[in-house]
């Protein structure tokens, strides 16, 4: 597909993303079918950041923070938003001009906007992660997160990777020049059928922030809680040796499901107000001795790189 | 002699760690040069968002040979030993020298080091500076292992004179070394090569790269500066904000953009907080009603549109930004006009101030009992002081203050107006932080004085209580500033407040929340269970809403008077030490004469001369205790404060010796009768003088006339000392004069303890 000029609508600022990172050698991936709070939480960044095997991916990842819901009001906050996501390993070395490249590719003319980088370290509490690099800012406005991950579950990263993180719904207002999420064209504005972003997603912003803030059930919220916390410990404690195929298969995978799991109940239990200051400390360590156990399996596993 | 050039290019190093890390490079690449055997005339170091680059002028092309000997292990010594120190020093055993020592026979190795090329050394020390480079937080990156603050790029190394340059290959991992780097990342034109730092940095300045931070700050400033004069405005000074800005560019351009009508009622606190905070925009104000009305921001790169791309996206960044305040400034408005600042409050007992000392609730309790007491001593109405301190804490549960931190106090200020408060206690808010540094303004309104010294000395109490007391270099929760604080805002305001009684009062207060915070049940077996060596009461702690089990351990002696008592947490917690009321307030005024002792050397007045008035009694009085002290160094600068000090440690060591020796003291009434020198009687004259003048002088709190009542002291002892022998053979009139001689130490003493006089 080439694309031209600006870009008409929020689909069009992803389709380029994609096009220009498929070109630049990634393997374009698709949403985690979970629910997450970031595209890191997706096993394509978080569990391919660790162990020695290669790796280029990116994809859009729905992103969910509860806490962050305002019935479709606010102009920028949202319950549910998109995070495009590339994780490339070991990063390499011209991974901030590809980068740029990618606000090329999607508009934004180099030559008119100020592009910097502005220190900003990121770590993932729940995650175990950490790692160091940037925000970007194109005339002052954070567009994207660049980081240069240095542990991930307790894992140091050997070599390192290079994750992008970038906010879609706020990139595409700004070279769109929308002031509103919810006015922001989906897809093309001359389309047969135009739909606005508050076509797509109003009602379900409303729903949501009612259900996060005042009806999910937090005894429920709890239980699955504490369910997935289990499930998850007792995948891992299975022996790796399959009886049925005589193979050895570490589940790593179907045990970070339920590390996932246990984040967003964290999450929505956040949203809930249930969870006092100090309790908020004891939920994000359980969490991140579930990732960290998830982490310990993965790197055991071939797709780590390690048992090949 | 060639000079040297390095730079070392990298991703965006963070601007907070620049300056640092040009000063780092420096020493650390000098120093271990001359180590290896290379000077150097002169040294400077640069640094940009993208390089940190250094400049040695004068270097020696070569090192110089060097023999040096060492002595080594006996040689009975076991042979790992002597393996060792061949190892360590690169020879064989051959190659020793036995030597006959005290301790026996020694091997002592000559070694040879032999010149080398600056070339050599300059790669060999390049490479281990980078390696060992002590940036705050480092990073790997690709497949390397090699620690950099962000990824290290390319290295440029060269050494250079009148005849060309040479490259310093400096070898670390696969990064390129050579004698070229680049410009600007978007207005540069590609890598060049360079021969010398002057043609480096004209190089730059075409490629639109201002190699100096200094010279970009000041580029800025001076836009900035002219912009804002240009439309009859001012830029809001900010140093920090400018050397953050100055590190995040590498080619600034400055540009003035405005603020929206509706935000320019926020507080101008509040703008200049975010603008600064979120954008690092600098302020622009209107001179003349002190609003912000503009704003100043520095883009990295020149456009064919003059940046108006660039503003138009800055503004609108701004306007979202500046909603939230909005936002949050009316949220907190609604809440302080329907529940008031008190109703704002109510959340603080629910956060902890310290695990130890309960909740901001307790401290704004106890605030508000000591700033009661404190008010008519600085001439605050006891009410109006009460009210304040009730208050002063409820900002900290604002929508604001949550998101800045730095408003604390300020917030306090805008929401207590708008409750209606007034008389003192709107700026008590937003001053009862005050003094925060040395060099922090004093607050002077009673009642903002009254507060913030009840917030330090609890501040003090709770944590010498819970036996938190700076050590060292370690003072985490800046006990020395409060400290310091407390100082000077009595001695600012000439205060007369009896800092010990103070202080004993903050410790009750304290063990009173105590048992506030801590439900503490009666032990079994009533007050017969106090002999037991460990007592458990159980209770919960009111902050957390958890149970808490506390160990009340009584040591024995507790009923020989000893009231030493701990806490002890059963859980994870350290035994916890509570020092006695007694005793805490005794050990903080001993800690609040050392920090005033720093802070009057400060000022010039010796250590001693503050020991000397530190030993007169109401030493707790730090006005007074300052007023005694100015008014001795003052005295002892002049020529009869010298000699009246000589005269004074004559008569002492003659008084001392004669008493040690005789083992009596010599503090009998001294008879006028006895005296047989003309010079003697005029002694006794003076002296009687003396004390009824020094005495009058002292009640009306008058040092300076103490003093002056004191000069005409020395004639008379100058001449006592030149005319009379103290130790005659007629002991009736060595006794009187030994008596003379401690009623010259009696009558000075009124005044201070001259013993502890150096001199």
């Amino acid at each position: 597909m080439e694309f031209s000029g600006k870009p008409a609508s929020f689909q069009e600022v992803i389709l380029r993303l994609q096009a220009y990172w498929a070109r630049n050698g990634c393997a374009i991936l698709q949403p985690y079918d979970m629910e997450v709070g970031a595209g890191t939480f997706h096993p394509a960044t978080t569990l391919r950041s660790l162990g020695p095997a290669p790796w280029a991916a990116a994809y859009v990842q729905p992103s969910r923070r509860p806490t962050d819901g305002r019935y479709g009001e606010n102009p920028n906050r949202l319950q549910h938003y998109y995070q495009y996501q590339v994780l490339i390993k070991p990063s390499p070395p011209d991974l901030q001009s590809l980068y740029l490249g990618s606000l090329a590719a999607i508009g934004i003319d180099m030559d008119l906007h100020d592009i910097r980088f502005v220190e900003d370290d990121w770590e993932s509490p729940t995650l175990g992660a950490w790692g160091l690099g940037w925000e970007v800012w194109c005339d002052g406005m954070e567009v994207s997160q660049f980081t240069y991950f240095q542990q991930v579950g307790g894992h140091d990263c050997a070599p390192v990777s290079g994750e992008l993180t970038y906010g879609l719904e706020r990139l595409a207002m700004y070279v769109l020049g929308v002031d509103h999420v919810m006015d922001m064209p989906f897809n093309a504005p001359d389309a047969p059928i135009p739909l606005s972003y508050g076509q797509v997603f109003r009602q379900a912003e409303e729903e949501y922030s009612r259900y996060n803030f005042d009806i999910a059930d937090t005894d429920n919220l709890l239980k699955h809680f504490e369910d997935a916390e289990t499930e998850c410990q007792s995948i891992l404690a299975q022996p790796g040796d399959d009886p049925k195929t005589g193979k050895t298969i570490v589940m790593a995978q179907p045990a970070y499901d339920q590390c996932i799991k246990a984040s967003h109940l964290f999450n929505l239990l956040d949203a809930r107000g249930v969870i006092s200051v100090t309790e908020r400390q004891a939920y994000i360590a359980r969490v991140r001795a579930l990732a960290k156990l998830c982490a310990d399996a993965f790197v055991t596993t071939s797709a780590a790189g390690l048992a090949e | 002699m060639p000079d040297l050039l390095l730079e070392l290019f990298s991703e965006e190093i963070p601007a907070r760690m620049q300056q640092r890390a040009a000063v780092d490079l420096k020493k650390l690449l000098t120093d271990a040069l001359v180590e290896n055997g290379l000077t150097y005339a002169a040294a400077a170091a640069f640094v940009t968002p993208r390089r940190l680059c250094l400049n040695i002028n004068g270097l020696s092309p070569r090192s110089a040979a060097r023999v040096e000997e060492r002595k080594g292990p006996r040689i009975d010594a076991p042979d790992r030993a002597v393996e060792g120190f061949l190892r360590s020093t690169g020879l064989t055993r051959d190659d020793l020298e036995i030597r006959d020592e005290k301790k026996g026979q020694v091997y002592v190795a000559t070694i040879h080091t032999e010149g080398r090329e600056a070339t050599e050394v300059v790669a060999e020390q390049v490479a281990a500076t980078i390696r060992n480079f002590p940036w705050p937080k480092s990073m790997r990156w690709g497949q390397g292992s090699l620690g950099w603050v962000r990824p290290l790029h390319s290295i440029l190394c060269i050494l250079y004179d009148e005849s060309g340059a040479e490259i310093v290959p400096v070898v670390i991992d696969d990064i390129p070394c050579g004698d070229t780097t680049e410009g600007h990342r978007f207005m540069g034109k590609g890598r060049f090569a360079v021969t010398s730092f002057d043609d480096y940095a004209a190089r730059l300045k075409r490629d639109f790269v201002l190699l100096d931070a200094d010279e970009r700050a000041d580029h800025i400033w001076i836009e900035a500066h002219n912009m804002a004069f240009a439309q009859g405005l001012e830029v809001v000074e900010d140093k920090d904000l400018l050397a953050e800005v100055a590190g995040l560019v590498e080619w600034p351009v400055v540009l003035m953009g405005d603020i929206a009508p509706a935000f320019l009622d926020l507080p101008p606190e509040v703008l200049q907080t975010s603008m600064k905070t979120h954008q690092k925009f600098f302020s622009v104000r209107n001179a003349k009603s002190g609003r912000i009305e503009k704003f100043v921001t520095v883009a990295n790169r020149e456009t064919a549109d003059d940046g108006a791309t660039i503003l138009a996206g800055n503004q609108k960044v701004l306007f979202a930004r500046l909603s939230d305040a909005m936002f949050f400034w009316q949220n907190d408005l609604r809440v302080v006009k329907s529940v008031g600042l008190e109703g704002m409050a109510a959340g603080l007992a629910d956060v902890t101030f310290h695990n130890k000392l309960g909740s901001q609730a307790d401290r704004v309790k106890r605030i508000e009992a000591l700033a009661r007491e404190i008010a008519p001593h600085v001439g605050a109405a006891p009410d109006l002081a009460a009210e304040a301190a009730r208050i002063c804490k409820a900002d900290l549960q604002s929508e604001m203050v949550g998101e800045f931190p730095e408003l604390q106090g300020l917030m306090g200020m805008y929401y207590a107006r708008a409750a209606g408060h007034d008389d003192g206690v709107p700026e008590a808010c937003a001053e009862h932080y005050s003094p925060l540094g040395p060099n922090d303004t004093v607050p002077t309104a009673p009642v903002s004085v009254a507060v913030a010294l009840a917030d330090k000395i609890d501040t003090l109490t709770g944590f010498w209580a819970i036996d938190e007391k700076p050590t060292g270099s370690k003072d985490p929760f800046a006990l020395r500033r409060a400290a310091l604080g407390v100082i000077r805002l009595v001695l600012g305001n000439g205060a007369r407040v009896n800092l010990a009684d103070e202080l004993t009062r903050a410790s009750d207060t304290l063990y009173e929340c105590y048992s506030n915070i801590f439900n503490i049940f009666e032990p079994d077996g009533g007050s017969e269970g106090w002999d037991n060596w460990q007592l458990v009461l159980s209770g919960y702690d009111k902050t957390s809403k958890e149970p808490k089990y506390i160990t009340f351990e009584a040591p024995r002696n507790l009923y020989e008077g000893d009231d030493e008592m701990a806490f002890v947490d059963e859980g994870e917690h350290p035994p916890m030490l509570l020092t006695p009321a007694s005793e805490l307030s005794i050990s903080l005024l001993a800690f609040l004469h050392d920090r005033l002792k720093v802070h009057l050397r400060d000022q010039g007045i010796r250590h001693d001369v503050i020991d000397a008035c530190l030993a007169m009694p109401a030493n707790d009085d730090l006005t007074l205790l300052v007023n005694r002290a100015t008014a001795l160094a003052a005295f002892l600068e002049t020529d009869d404060g010298e000699n009246l000090l000589q005269g004074y440690k004559r008569a002492n060591n003659i008084l001392t010796a004669e008493e040690k020796k005789d083992g009596v003291s010599y503090e009998g009434t001294p008879e006028e009768r006895f005296a047989e020198d003309p010079s003697e009687t005029a002694l006794f004259k003076a002296l009687d003088r003396a004390e009824t003048a020094i005495a009058t002088a002292l009640r009306s709190e008058d040092f300076a006339a103490a003093m002056t009542a004191m000069a005409a002291l020395r004639a008379p002892i100058d001449a006592f000392f030149t005319a009379v022998q103290v130790n005659t053979d007629k002991q009736i009139l060595r006794r009187n004069r030994l008596c003379l001689l401690n009623r010259i130490r009696e009558v000075m003493g009124q005044v201070a303890s001259f013993s502890a006089l150096e001199g």
